[in-house]
């Protein structure tokens, strides 16, 4: 047992900490939910693509350094530890891609990967519909066959959509067969966000920015090159997403390293002036190291071979409700300047309360580990419609 | 970089839980607790003889040089399968490699000395000894104890805490099993989210703490960090464990309780939550930031 890098992976580790120290803006942007600091974002996007640092895990001919997964670990941690900006591309990056790879044709790699790559083009996330949210099975939205055109007629609402309000593309789930019920019959589409018949509505977040939204399919006509994987196979195809969702992907240890670090260094500023949140600081942190350490478990026993699995779960119950534990300490060490809107301390805030909610909820996830980690008997369905 | 157990240190601790079972360990605690030290005894000698209170201890003292993470995944066991007597002390404080048993109070951190009527003490003159909630231990004051290196300290607070690992998952996998059995309303009350989200929970603490107490073990945190989160974690086991099991698990008679007073015991022994937060805190204000 040791946590040692190889020579390779210090200098890995020393080249991407120059890089970001010479190139990470001095101010943090504006908010990407915002049309101005979308914008910068993307050129963010752009800049780390060109040192092929947006996508270090992929493979060079998409736009990545082949990458293993301890460099990736050691790269998010930089990253983070850097103050470098949110990722505008995260949803199409980490959420999208790896279905790409697996279930994707190779024009499909070829025609997405590599303007995903460079935040060309933004990927939002089509899952949750008015009716279907923890329940996602219960979708009913629908595609329609085509056959005269070759394609597919997409009707129905998404709901929730992050980055969709100023995205290009989208990506979800729609019911391809009529008869089906729930898991079966459903199919797996990408799509672009202007194309005939797609209304995007933003909707206001709790800080008041757009960073989600409505999308209205009304008769989108939508290729078979678009499908992704099998027609009707898209909840098996979907579900590969959700585990890199919950898991490892999305939530890197170097996010809340960064933010425990930032609170202590918040606590010797202002501590004083707020002595009782005091254990607050030293369970951030300590649960950081944990999440840290956690972390290299799982990397140790992907790196050899075996899969995330339902542990997922576990991973997403934790970092979620640690990020929320870390920023309301920070804000008990603000004071009175705990309510002011534009602090990065608030955005953090406003941002993790979001954490257990996507993603699927943490109810669900607790469900998910007691069932398939703890093996409890499923609950008896309720009520079938 | 490779953080898991190897398969030595796997098989070493199958063996010795293996060791423990054969032996009988909870019948053994019960024994003990009754004031019959003999067969305790006996599986002293035991698991001595598999080098656990060696193991730690360098070769040149005829010790058997393991590692800390060694240390970790012995104590894991004997925390699991209830080990009785000073294993804290004579396997990790002091460790002893005739298999001797140990005892001591260290001033600061740990104020009596536990099992003192069946062990030597390291240092002072023995006082009075109380009854622990734990009925297999005995606390005893200790007039004129002598300070203790701060590196056996250390050593002894992470073989607690892996003691307390161990605990939780033993109380945790004896509460998945009675809810999957026990009936009510019809159904298994494992079937039911309101007990499934408390047990997830418990899972979830403990599977952050025992890569604090393996970090811990390798230096890649300070101790302190993984007192604290594997009691919060062992101690949410107990609380939770008590809580599915409803009055049963409340009675001395069922084997749970020795466990849930077992848990109770080390998350204040050798230096409580509190304590060691502020231990954590004194880590990160006077030293520069790593990880």
């Amino acid at each position: 047992m040791n946590l040692d890098l190889t020579p390779d992976e210090l200098a890995f580790q020393a080249e991407v900490r120059a890089w970001l120290r010479a190139n990470v803006p001095a101010e943090p942007l504006p908010s990407m939910d915002t049309a101005e600091g979308w914008t910068l974002h993307q050129d963010w996007e752009a800049k780390l693509a060109a040192e092929r640092y947006s996508v270090v895990s992929w493979p060079r001919e998409v736009g990545g350094r082949e990458a293993s997964l301890v460099e990736w670990v050691i790269f998010e941690e930089e990253y983070y530890r850097a103050g470098a900006p949110g990722r505008v591309s995260q949803n199409g990056i980490f959420l999208l891609a790896p279905i790409i790879f697996d279930h994707g044709t190779p024009e499909q790699q070829a025609r997405f990967l590599p303007s995903m790559a460079t935040g060309e083009k933004i990927w939002a996330q089509a899952w949750s519909e008015p009716e279907a949210g923890s329940d996602l099975a219960s979708l009913r939205s629908t595609a329609t066959r085509d056959e005269a055109r070759a394609g597919w007629v997409l009707n129905g609402q998404k709901t929730w959509s992050s980055r969709a309000t100023y995205a290009h593309w989208g990506f979800g789930l729609f019911r391809s067969d009529p008869d089906s019920a729930k898991h079966a019959g459903l199919t797996y589409f990408l799509f672009p966000l202007d194309a005939r018949g797609v209304t995007v509505r933003p909707i206001a977040q709790l800080d008041g920015e757009a960073g989600f939204a409505e999308i209205f399919f009304d008769d989108v006509f939508v290729p078979d090159a678009d499908v992704l994987g099998a027609p009707g196979d898209g909840w098996r195809v979907a579900m590969s997403t959700a585990g890199n969702e919950r898991g490892l992907s999305l939530r890197s240890p170097g996010r809340f390293c960064a933010a425990a670090d930032r609170l202590v260094e918040l606590w010797k500023d202002r501590g004083s002036e707020h002595p009782e949140a005091w254990t607050g600081v030293v369970d951030a942190w300590i649960a950081a190291q944990a999440y840290r350490l956690f972390t290299w478990g799982t990397v140790t026993r992907l790196a050899d071979g075996g899969e995330m699995g339902a542990a997922g779960s576990i991973n997403k119950v934790f970092w979620s409700e640690l990020d929320i534990a870390l920023h309301e300490t920070g804000l008990d060490l603000l004071g009175a300047d705990a309510e002011l809107l534009d602090t990065p301390w608030m955005d953090g805030y406003v941002f993790a309360l979001s954490g257990p909610i996507y993603a699927g909820t943490n109810e669900i996830q607790r469900n998910i580990i007691a069932e398939r980690i703890l093996g409890l008997p499923r609950e008896p369905k309720g009520a079938q419609r | 970089m490779k953080f898991e157990l190897t398969d030595e240190q796997v098989g070493f601790g199958s063996a010795l839980t293996a060791l423990m079972r054969s032996g009988d360990s909870v019948a053994v605690a019960r024994t003990w607790a009754s004031g019959d030290m003999t067969p305790g005894l006996a599986l002293w000698s035991r698991l001595a003889d598999q080098g656990v209170t060696a193991l730690v201890a360098s070769e040149e003292e005829g010790g058997l040089g393991g590692t800390l993470v060694d240390l970790a995944v012995a104590f894991e066991v004997l925390g699991h399968e209830l080990a009785v007597g000073p294993w804290i002390e004579s396997a990790a404080l002091a460790p002893q490699v005739e298999g001797e048993l140990v005892t001591a109070a260290v001033p600061g951190i740990s104020q009596y000395a536990a099992d003192a009527q069946v062990a030597r003490l390291l240092s002072g003159a023995p006082g009075a000894t109380h009854a622990s909630i734990d009925t297999t231990r005995t606390l005893t004051v200790v007039n004129g104890a002598a300070e203790c290196d701060a590196v056996a300290v250390d050593r002894a607070v992470l073989a607690c805490s892996a003691e307390l690992l161990g605990a939780g998952e033993r109380v945790l996998a004896d509460s998945v099993a009675y809810v999957k059995q026990r009936k009510q309303f019809g159904r298994e009350i494992g079937s039911y989210q309101a007990i499934k989200h408390q047990l997830a929970d418990v899972r979830i603490a403990l599977d952050f703490a025992r890569p604090l107490v393996f970090g811990a073990a390798l230096g890649e945190v300070p101790v302190s960090a993984a007192k604290v989160c594997v009691s919060d974690a062992a101690y949410l086991a107990a609380r939770t464990g008590l809580q599915v099991h409803g009055a049963i698990g409340y009675t001395a008679e069922f084997d749970l309780s020795l466990w849930l007073n077992r848990i109770r015991a080390l998350v204040v022994a050798w230096g409580t939550p509190a304590y060691h937060r502020g231990r954590v805190l004194t880590h990160l204000t006077s030293t520069a930031l790593v990880g």
